[in-house]
């Protein structure tokens, strides 16, 4: 089997939260999918409540500290990402965009990545479609077409059956065959340089 | 090897009593400050250049100068120069002065400056910050080591017949150092010049340092310039030091809580695990202090970062002297029992006359 990594971040902020909850149905329903395709996913996930701190430092500082760094370099190293925020006043909440804020612009260039949502009604569903997807696009992400959205209601139904169970296996597939599609993901040294001197010097 | 400190030159509200010094103040104590780190017995004094508020030190030359009448052993040095937005004719042409009346106590560090607005400010763009880095210092190269220089580049007026004055007192150029946090490009240019490159080490964490320093010294051997351990290198260090360490954490806690740069952020035990940063004992310090050899391999110039944050200036003396008198001692025995033969010191003017002197005689 193909080995691979996928990267889930959830920035719920309870304990337990919903949006971990959805985070992880989704990550199980990816390595399901993958191995489908004769693909061995290795699951990391980052809560970003545990890294909340850290990012507000790397904010304020210009690095991050280790237990971040070690996020950051996870998801500028993995295959797929799965990017999961509870929706706070119309958009993803403010540490979600911190972390994406710190993120290197170019660690997310043509990975897969799956952006899913929580919320208390489905009023905020489009969320997804205004605030998150636009803003992997700008990152050069390669979001699948399917988001990923759930309210309060939906904890509530039959998850085995219910509408949002179609929706996490629809879009773990399509983000499986992104994966499969794709050669393993390779990280640029930030040291290493691209231009010999004698060309900078011309 | 050297040891000396580095100013930003800011001028910061001292937060236990909520005054903040004038800029006359804070600029007869720098001169105070420098006076003090020769009396010490420190080797190196080095000032940055900023033309912004809340910083003063927008002519570093100009106060190099005035402290080089005062002092009779110390070198002076900048923390950094702007290579971007200073015309390299006017660098070639200060420093070159300020090595006359210091008889060749001047060497300079050159960098790229901390902030966007500065650029537009003496007619740049910001976002040729490398390529003004790399043409300006090559013109600068040129001007202290051709008599008469034609030169066109892409930044600045062309030169016809130019000679840059004084020249370099017994023709030889100040040492460079390149200062940078983060930009492999410097690294490069430094080790492509076989010049010395100096890491600020004090706002990212160590293995960032490493990585850069790492980089210099490789690039350094691949220019023929020497080994990778006989590469030029200088580390920043920020310390605070009482003679029980708890007082000292107790003292400087409200000081970095509200530091320009990285207070209101992280906790000072989270930066002094993250980054050189070391508050506590003389003792403490020390070890601290040859521990950066082990990521950094031996190293030629160790600059400390002491008046700032709004520290007042009785403190940044006693710092001085516990630095002068229980640090510097040990850190300059320890590391030389440490260093290999073949790893040079940093150059000097005399040094560098002395080997220009050396050379002559043979080829005569």
């Amino acid at each position: 089997m193909k080995q691979r990594t996928l990267v889930v971040v959830a920035a719920g902020l309870s304990q337990p939260s919903s949006t971990r909850l959805l985070a992880d149905q989704l990550s199980a329903a990816a390595v399901t999918a993958a191995a489908e395709r004769g693909i061995e996913l290795h699951v990391t996930t980052i809560e970003l409540r545990d890294l909340a701190h850290d990012i507000t430092n790397h904010l304020l500082t210009g690095f991050p500290p280790g237990a971040l760094k070690q996020a950051l370099d996870a998801v500028a190293g993995a295959d797929a990402v799965i990017a999961v925020s509870p929706i706070f006043t119309a958009s993803y909440s403010g540490l979600f965009k911190s972390f994406f804020d710190v993120v290197d612009k170019d660690a997310l260039v043509d990975k897969p990545v799956l952006i899913a949502a929580t919320a208390g009604t489905a009023r905020h569903s489009l969320a997804l479609e205004h605030a998150l997807r636009p803003l992997f696009a700008y990152l050069r992400a390669v979001v699948v077409p399917t988001s990923v959205f759930a309210a309060t209601d939906d904890w509530g139904a039959d998850s085995a059956e219910g509408f949002l169970q179609s929706r996490i296996t629809r879009a773990a597939a399509e983000l499986a065959t992104e994966v499969d599609r794709r050669e393993a993901a390779t990280v640029t040294d930030p040291f290493a340089l691209t231009v010999s001197f004698e060309d900078l010097l011309k | 090897m050297q040891f000396g400190i580095f100013s930003v030159s800011d001028v910061t509200t001292d937060p236990t009593t909520g005054r903040t010094p004038t800029e006359h103040e804070r600029i007869k104590d720098i001169v105070t400050i420098a006076k003090h780190a020769e009396e010490v017995g420190l080797d190196v004094f080095a000032l940055g250049e900023h033309h912004n508020e809340p910083f003063f030190s927008s002519s570093p030359t100009t106060t190099l100068a005035y402290i080089a009448a005062q002092t009779d052993k110390l070198l002076l040095s900048t923390a950094t120069t702007l290579i971007t937005t200073n015309d390299p004719v006017k660098i070639a042409e200060d420093f070159a002065m300020l090595q006359h009346l210091s008889s060749g106590r001047v060497d300079l560090m050159m960098g790229r400056g901390n902030t966007g607005p500065v650029y537009p400010w003496f007619g740049k763009d910001i976002r040729a910050g490398i390529p003004l880095a790399i043409e300006n210092y090559a013109l600068l190269h040129k001007l202290w080591r051709e008599h008469v220089v034609d030169w066109q580049g892409k930044f600045r007026t062309p030169l016809q017949s130019f000679t840059s004055t004084p020249r370099p007192l017994d023709e030889i150029p100040p040492f460079v150092w390149h200062g940078s946090i983060r930009s492999p490009e410097i690294a490069e240019q430094a080790a492509f010049y076989g010049d010395g490159f100096f890491a600020n080490h004090i706002f990212w964490p160590a293995s960032h340092t490493q990585r850069m320093i790492e980089l210099y010294r490789q690039r350094f051997a691949h220019y023929g310039h020497g080994d990778p351990d006989q590469a030029i290198v200088g580390l920043g260090g920020q310390v605070f030091m009482r003679k029980n360490s708890q007082d000292a954490v107790k003292e400087f806690r409200p000081y970095f809580d509200n530091a320009p740069v990285y207070g209101h952020g992280p906790s000072m035990e989270d930066f002094t695990r993250e980054t050189p940063l070391t508050v506590g004992s003389p003792q403490q310090v020390i070890d601290r202090t040859l521990g950066f050899r082990d990521y950094v391999g031996d190293y030629q110039r160790q600059l400390f970062l002491m008046d700032h944050a709004g520290l007042p200036l009785k403190t940044v003396l006693e710092q001085l002297d516990i630095l002068g008198d229980e640090v510097v001692p040990v850190l300059r025995k320890e590391f030389a029992a440490l260093k290999p033969a073949h790893v040079p010191d940093a150059p000097t003017h005399a040094s560098l006359l002395a080997a220009k002197t050396a050379k002559e005689k043979v080829s005569a």
